[in-house]
C-alpha cells in the first residue's frame, strides 16, 4: 500500500526524524500565507503516487508570497500520469551541499532486510542502482540480531567524511529501522537525505511503502488510503475476494489460481487472441464470487467472449457449475461463454452444465483456441 | 523413493477442527495418508474423521512421534503456529495460508533454518508423492505414481502440469508448490537438488512466474549441478510491469524479474522452456522415446 509523501514525512517526525517545516493544504491562499512561517522560500510539491512528478512540473519554488500562491495554483489540479492533484505539501526551501540516498527493503532471495546507502542521491537513483550499482552500499540485517551497531557504523563511513556527520547519521539510521520493522513497510526510503550548509542532516523526501500482507496488524493505515489513487475495479475486487487487473483485449478471463490465470493469458496470447483482463476467483467456491466476477468484467464494452478456466483442488467444479447458472440467470451475459472445467467434482460439473445445454471443454488448450476464434468471429464477417 | 514425504511419514494437522483442516484431514486420510494427530488449542480430547485432536504440538509430538506437520490455522496466527511447530522438533512443516505479512516470514524463515528445518510455504498447495502420501490439498486423482518431479511457485498450475505428464502415460515421484508468496521457507535450489539426488525421479519439470529472480538461480544450479533432463514452463508473459499478479511474487519492478529473462537462463541452463503448460506431457514422452 502507497502513501502520500506528507503521510510518509507524519511518520518520520514521530520517530524524530529531521524533516523541514511544512504545512500540506488544497488552498492556494495558505500556501501564499504559510510563507510567514516557514521562511524566505518554499518548495511547493504536489501530493500524488505516481514518480516522475517533478519533471512534470509538479515541484515549484516560489520566493514569495504571490509566487507561492501561484505556484500552487497552477499544481493543484494538474495531472500527472492520470491522476488529478487534490493537495500539495509546502515545504521550507532547505539548503543543500549534497544530496544522500538511504532505503530500507526486503531481499527476497537471501529473505533478509537490506538497507541501502549512497552518496548519489536524487531523483536519478534508480539508474544509479542499475548502472554503477558499486556506488550503493548495502547491508543485509540477519533478523534473528536485528540492527546491529557496527552496521550502522558501516553505513555511516560508506556515506560521510565529516566526524559529526558520522555521528549524527547513526540515529537516523536506527530510527528509519524502527519506522521499517514497527510498521511492516515493504519499503521506508529517504531521498534525498542531504547535507545543508551548515552541516546538518535533514530528509527532504521519503518515500514509504506498507506490505499489502500486514494490513490486518495495522487497522489505523485505511485511514491514510487515497482512494482517488487506486483502481476502482481493482480495488472492488479486493473487497469481492477476487484478484483483478484490466488489461486492453476482448477475452474475459476467469480463472482459479493466480499462477493459472497468468498461464492462461499467455496461452491466449500464444493463440494470437487478446486477453481482457487477469482476474483470479481465488481457492473459494462460494457462487457469490463469480457473479462479482461477471459484473466486473462485463463492465468492459470491448468484450467479445468470457473464458472461464478451472481446475478444481480446493475449488469444486459443481459449485463453479451452480455458480455460472445463478450467473446467468441474475444478470444479462451478452457475449458467448466458453467453459473449461476439471479436477475435484467436475463430473458432477459438467452434468450440470449439460442438463442446461452448455458446452463444457475439459482440455485447456481446445477451450482456449475456441475462445481465440469466437473474439475473431467478427473480423471476419466485417 | 521420493522426496520429502513416503509411507514413513507420520502427519500432525494444525486446525484440525477448522472447515478446511478438517476436508483436507479427511480428503489425505482417503488417500492414504498416515495422519497420526491434530492440533486446536482448546480443543484437546477431541476427535475429527477418527483423528484424536491435542492443545499443544507438543503433547501431541509426545504421543504419536509425529515428524510433520500441516498448518491449516487462520493467516494471523499462522506465523505463530510454525514457530509451535518447529520448537515441538517437528522437521518438515508445510503452511497452506496465502499472505502472512513479509516480515514475519523473514523471521519465521530464519527460525526454521536456524533449527534445521524445512519449511514448504506458504501460499502453497503442498506435497504428495503419489501412491504413497499427501500432505496438501491438491486433487489427489489426477496424480499418478512415476518418475517425473514437479516443482512449482503456484497451485492450480501445478495440476494442470501434473495432468498433462498423467496424460501421457507417465507418473510422478513427488509433485511439490513452494508457494507463490514474496518470502517462502524453501526455494527451488533446495528441491531440485533432492530430486537430483532421488533415484526414483528420472526426469524434473519446473514451474516459475515472473518477479523474483528465484528462476534465474535455479537455472544456474541446473546448469552446474543437474544430470537429470528438465523441463520448464515460466508464467506471466504477458503481464503488464508494476501490477501484481495475484501472488506477492509474481511482479515486473524496474525491468527486472521478467518472463525473458527467466526463459533466457533457463534455455542458456539446458532447461528445456516450453511455451504452454499443456505439452509437458507430449514434451516428455518425446523426450523418453528419443533417449532410451
Amino acid at each position: 500500500m502507497k502513501i502520500h509523501e506528507y503521510q510518509a514525512k507524519e511518520l518520520l517526525e514521530k520517530y524524530g526524524l529531521p524533516t523541514p517545516k511544512s504545512v500540506v493544504t488544497s488552498d492556494p491562499v495558505k500556501v501564499k500565507n504559510s510563507m510567514s512561517e516557514l521562511g524566505t522560500a518554499v518548495v511547493i510539491k504536489a501530493q500524488v503516487h505516481v514518480g516522475g512528478r517533478g519533471k512534470a512540473g509538479g515541484v515549484k519554488i516560489a520566493k514569495t508570497p504571490d509566487e507561492a500562491f501561484k505556484a500552487a495554483q497552477e499544481i493543484l489540479g494538474m495531472n500527472i500520469k492520470g491522476i488529478t492533484v487534490k493537495k500539495v505539501l509546502v515545504a521550507e526551501a532547505v539548503d543543500i551541499k549534497q544530496e544522500l540516498y538511504i532505503g530500507i527493503t526486503v531481499d527476497r532471495s537471501s529473505k533478509k532486510i537490506v538497507f541501502m546507502a549512497s552518496r548519489a542521491g536524487g531523483v536519478d537513483i534508480e539508474e544509479v542502482a542499475a548502472n554503477t550499482p558499486e556506488k550503493i552500499e548495502k547491508i543485509y540485517i540477519d533478523p534473528a540480531l536485528g540492527f546491529k551497531g557496527y552496521q550502522a557504523r558501516q553505513l555511516a563511513f560508506s556515506l560521510f567524511d565529516d566526524s559529526k556527520l558520522i555521528k549524527s547519521s547513526i540515529s537516523i539510521f536506527t530510527k528509519l529501522y524502527n519506522v521499517f520493522i514497527d510498521n511492516d513497510c515493504s519499503i521506508a526510503e529517504i531521498n534525498p537525505l542531504v547535507i545543508t550548509n551548515n552541516n546538518e542532516l535533514v530528509a527532504i523526501d521519503s518515500k514509504i511503502n506498507f506490505d499489502d500482507n500486514a494490513l490486518l496488524k495495522h487497522p489505523g493505515f485505511e485511514e491514510l488510503r487515497d482512494m482517488d489513487e487506486e483502481d476502482a475495479d481493482e480495488l472492488h475486487a479486493k473487497a469481492s475476494g477476487l484478484s483483478f487487473i484490466k488489461l486492453d483485449g476482448d477475452i474475459g478471463c476467469i480463472v482459479n489460481g493466480a499462477g493459472l490465470a497468468m498461464a492462461t493469458l499467455d496461452t491466449i496470447k500464444l493463440f494470437n487472441g487478446n486477453p481482457a483482463n487477469f482476474l483470479d476467483v481465488g481457492g473459494s467456491s462460494n457462487p457469490e464470487k463469480i457473479i462479482d466476477a461477471f459484473n466486473l468484467i462485463l463492465k468492459d464494452k470491448k468484450i467479445k467472449v468470457v473464458l472461464i478456466n478451472i481446475f478444481g483442488g480446493i475449488t469444486r467444479c459443481d459449485d463453479i457449475a451452480n455458480g455460472l447458472l445463478i450467473a446467468k440467470d441474475r444478470i444479462n451475459i451478452p457475449v458467448p461463454i466458453i467453459i473449461r472445467l476439471t479436477g475435484t467434482n467436475s463430473e458432477e460439473a459438467h452434468k450440470i452444465l449439460k442438463a442446461e445445454n452448455i458446452s463444457v471443454y475439459t482440455n485447456m488448450d481446445e477451450a482456449i483456441k475456441k475462445a481465440v476464434a469466437v473474439s475473431h468471429e467478427g473480423e471476419i464477417s466485417q | 523413493m521420493s522426496i520429502l514425504i513416503d509411507n514413513n511419514t507420520k502427519l500432525i494437522v494444525q486446525g484440525i477442527t477448522g472447515r478446511d483442516g478438517s476436508f483436507h484431514t479427511k480428503a489425505m486420510l482417503e488417500y492414504g495418508t498416515n495422519v497420526v494427530a491434530g492440533v486446536t488449542p482448546g480443543k484437546g480430547g477431541q476427535s475429527v474423521h477418527g483423528i484424536k485432536v491435542f492443545n499443544t504440538v507438543k503433547d501431541a509430538v509426545k504421543e504419536t512421534e509425529a515428524n510433520c506437520s500441516i498448518i491449516y490455522v487462520p493467516l494471523l496466527f499462522a506465523a505463530d503456529a510454525i514457530y509451535e511447530a518447529i520448537d515441538a522438533g517437528i522437521k518438515l512443516i508445510i503452511c497452506i495460508a496465502e499472505g502472512i505479512p513479509v516480515l514475519d516470514m523473514v523471521e519465521v524463515t530464519r527460525y526454521a533454518e536456524i533449527n534445521n528445518v524445512r519449511l514448504i510455504g506458504g501460499n502453497c498447495p503442498g506435497i504428495i508423492s503419489p501412491g504413497k502420501c499427501k500432505v496438501g490439498i491438491m486433487p489427489g486423482k489426477i496424480h499418478k505414481q512415476g518418475s517425473i518431479g514437479v516443482v512449482s511457485r503456484s497451485g492450480t498450475l501445478t495440476y494442470e502440469v501434473v495432468q498433462s505428464i498423467t496424460s501421457a502415460g507417465y507418473g510422478q515421484s513427488t509433485v511439490l508448490g513452494i508457494g507463490g508468496d514474496a518470502i517462502s521457507g524453501t526455494g527451488f535450489i533446495d528441491i531440485l537438488e533432492l530430486f537430483e539426488s532421488d533415484p526414483e525421479t528420472e526426469a524434473v519439470a519446473i514451474i516459475g512466474e515472473i518477479g523474483g529472480d528465484a528462476e534465474e538461480q535455479a537455472g544456474l544450479f541446473v546448469k552446474n549441478k543437474m544430470t537429470k533432463p528438465v523441463f520448464g514452463f515460466i508464467a506471466g508473459k504477458s503481464a503488464p510491469p508494476g501490477k501484481r499478479m495475484g501472488h506477492a511474487g509474481a511482479i515486473i519492478s524496474s525491468g527486472k524479474g521478467t518472463a525473458e529473462s527467466k526463459i533466457t537462463a533457463w534455455e542458456e541452463a539446458g532447461i528445456k522452456v516450453l511455451d504452454r503448460p499443456d505439452v509437458f506431457g507430449e514434451e516428455i514422452s518425446k523426450y523418453f522415446k528419443y533417449n532410451k
